[in-house]
């Protein structure tokens, strides 16, 4: 796929919401390096994990009526840069190529073979890569110890996923290498943060996230980051929760990757939602002034 | 329980035609479990389950069904495909989990109702708008969970960084997605 190519937005209802710093971050960061989206018109939502418990064919075709707005677009590659979203899109995918006939009943229309889904991590890191985006900064990290934080979806299970190792996942750590982060060995980097319980056991949250903390502040990183909003919320929102519940404090923001790599491109704080952050990360970026300012 | 221990009658419940309808609706081999315990040595909730999964899939081999469908395990699963990745006998073990929850809703047993719940007000929040309505849909949840006073103090830090939307956002095609999930789902 050449870079001018357009590349059909999917954002899932968390980034409505809950995530909005990470919608509004995906656009800039993209916009900027070159990557046209284009948001699907009427998107609906992919039905997460309560569609898969009544049924794998009620997920298969919520999800799959997004792939089909996006096959009416002529649009081939459908980017979402949601992990729970992602799953539900190539769980679609993989009820196309197993029960295609069952799918298009379903649906009503047949799902095209060519429409794929991918995370945002992989586009940036397939269609721009570390080596083009150290050449765009504009605000180098300078050496910030940082870690990166996976989380389960994004890399697992492998054939689902076709992207990265399932074990030891690299590339949003070269990512963030080429913005001039000291990228710490994170050794929980695809641990759970403890997911969707955090709606129905939030004890369980507040204590797989907070052995995520531990080791992050063990490991001397300034900030986590991130690339899911489950695991943003886990680890920023319930923050407080997990310093309450183990009696100490962590002060580690947690960024999107889109943010980071955002304010790294020169791109302005209110281009990235910098302000919804609940564990405040402005102390930890790099000089606002880039360091070659375009307009002089 | 017995010495924190889950003492289990085995031969009294034996069902193998159980073992098969796991197999078959999760379309994974559940019989070639060695018990290498690679699966609860990944799984990041076995503190909190009252079977370890590797005993899960012993169960079903055992065709425990009451006990496995019974199970607060199948509803603590985060879905994290830590297990699924590293089963030497290549069993999608997650999946199989996922396959056990939705056999233990349809034959009653259900030993987590705050997640059913939540799944419920989940997809009538998507019935009704075509997306989810966060705010409306946590409302809902912490009334009919009864547990309004949970996390409450995370309701004002969220209202100050504007990250709750108090309109929802109705989809044009609402109808259309609506149709879509009463095909699966009848909402209580």
């Amino acid at each position: 796929m050449p870079m001018n190519d357009r590349v059909a937005y999917y954002p899932g209802c968390s980034l409505e919401g809950l995530a909005v710093e990470y919608d509004v971050s995906t656009r800039a960061v993209c916009r900027a390096l070159g990557l046209s989206l284009v948001e699907l018109n009427d998107w609906n939502c992919c039905g997460s994990s309560p569609a898969s418990l009544y049924d794998p064919m009620l997920s298969a075709t919520l999800a799959g009526r997004n792939l089909l707005l996006a096959q009416e677009a002529r649009l081939d590659t459908v980017m979402t840069p949601c992990p729970g979203c992602l799953k539900a899109l190539k769980g679609a995918i993989k009820t196309r190529d197993a029960h295609p006939q069952a799918l298009a009943q379903a649906l009503g229309r047949p799902l095209s073979e060519r429409v794929h889904a991918v995370s945002v991590l992989q586009l940036l890191y397939e269609k721009v890569g570390p080596g083009a985006l150290a050449q765009a900064v504009r605000r180098s990290f300078d050496g910030l110890p940082v870690v990166p934080y996976y989380g389960c979806l994004l890399t697992r299970p492998q054939a689902v996923a076709g992207f990265d190792d399932p074990e030891n996942p690299v590339s949003m750590d070269r990512l963030l290498e080429a913005v001039g982060c000291a990228v710490a060995d994170f050794p929980f980097k695809t641990e759970c943060c403890g997911a969707t319980s955090a709606m129905t056991r939030s004890d369980i949250v507040v204590r797989l996230s907070g052995r995520l903390l531990d080791m992050a502040r063990r490991l001397g990183a300034r900030a986590i980051i991130v690339a899911c909003p489950l695991c943003q919320q886990n680890l920023d929102l319930r923050q407080a929760q997990a310093e309450k519940a183990m009696g100490t404090r962590f002060g580690i923001p947690v960024f999107y990757l889109t943010q980071v790599i955002g304010w790294a491109v020169g791109l302005p704080a209110q281009d990235l939602g910098l302000d919804k952050l609940i564990v405040p990360g402005k102390g930890v970026l790099p000089d606002p002034e880039p360091t070659e300012p375009s307009e002089s | 329980m017995k010495n924190g221990q889950n003492l289990l009658r085995i031969q009294e419940h034996h069902d193998p035609a159980f073992v098969q309808r796991v197999e078959q609706q999760s379309a994974q081999k559940v019989s070639q479990c060695y018990q290498c315990g690679n699966c609860t040595a990944s799984c990041a909730f076995t503190g909190d389950y009252d079977f370890p999964v590797n005993q899960i899939m012993r169960l079903i081999q055992l065709g425990c069904k009451e006990t496995v469908l019974g199970s607060r395990a199948i509803w603590l699963c985060g879905q994290c495909q830590a297990c699924t990745v590293r089963c030497p006998c290549t069993i999608d073990v997650a999946r199989v989990m996922a396959t056990l929850r939705s056999m233990a809703l349809e034959s009653g047993f259900v030993a987590d109702k705050n997640l059913r719940r939540f799944s419920d007000e989940f997809l009538r929040s998507v019935s009704l708008f075509g997306r989810v309505f966060e705010a409306g849909l946590l409302a809902a949840y912490k009334f009919r969970s009864g547990s309004v006073l949970s996390d409450l103090e995370l309701a004002p830090v969220l209202l100050k960084k504007g990250k709750l939307r108090f309109v929802p956002h109705a989809i044009e095609g609402r109808r259309e997605v609506a149709a879509l999930v009463k095909r699966f789902f009848d909402a209580p």
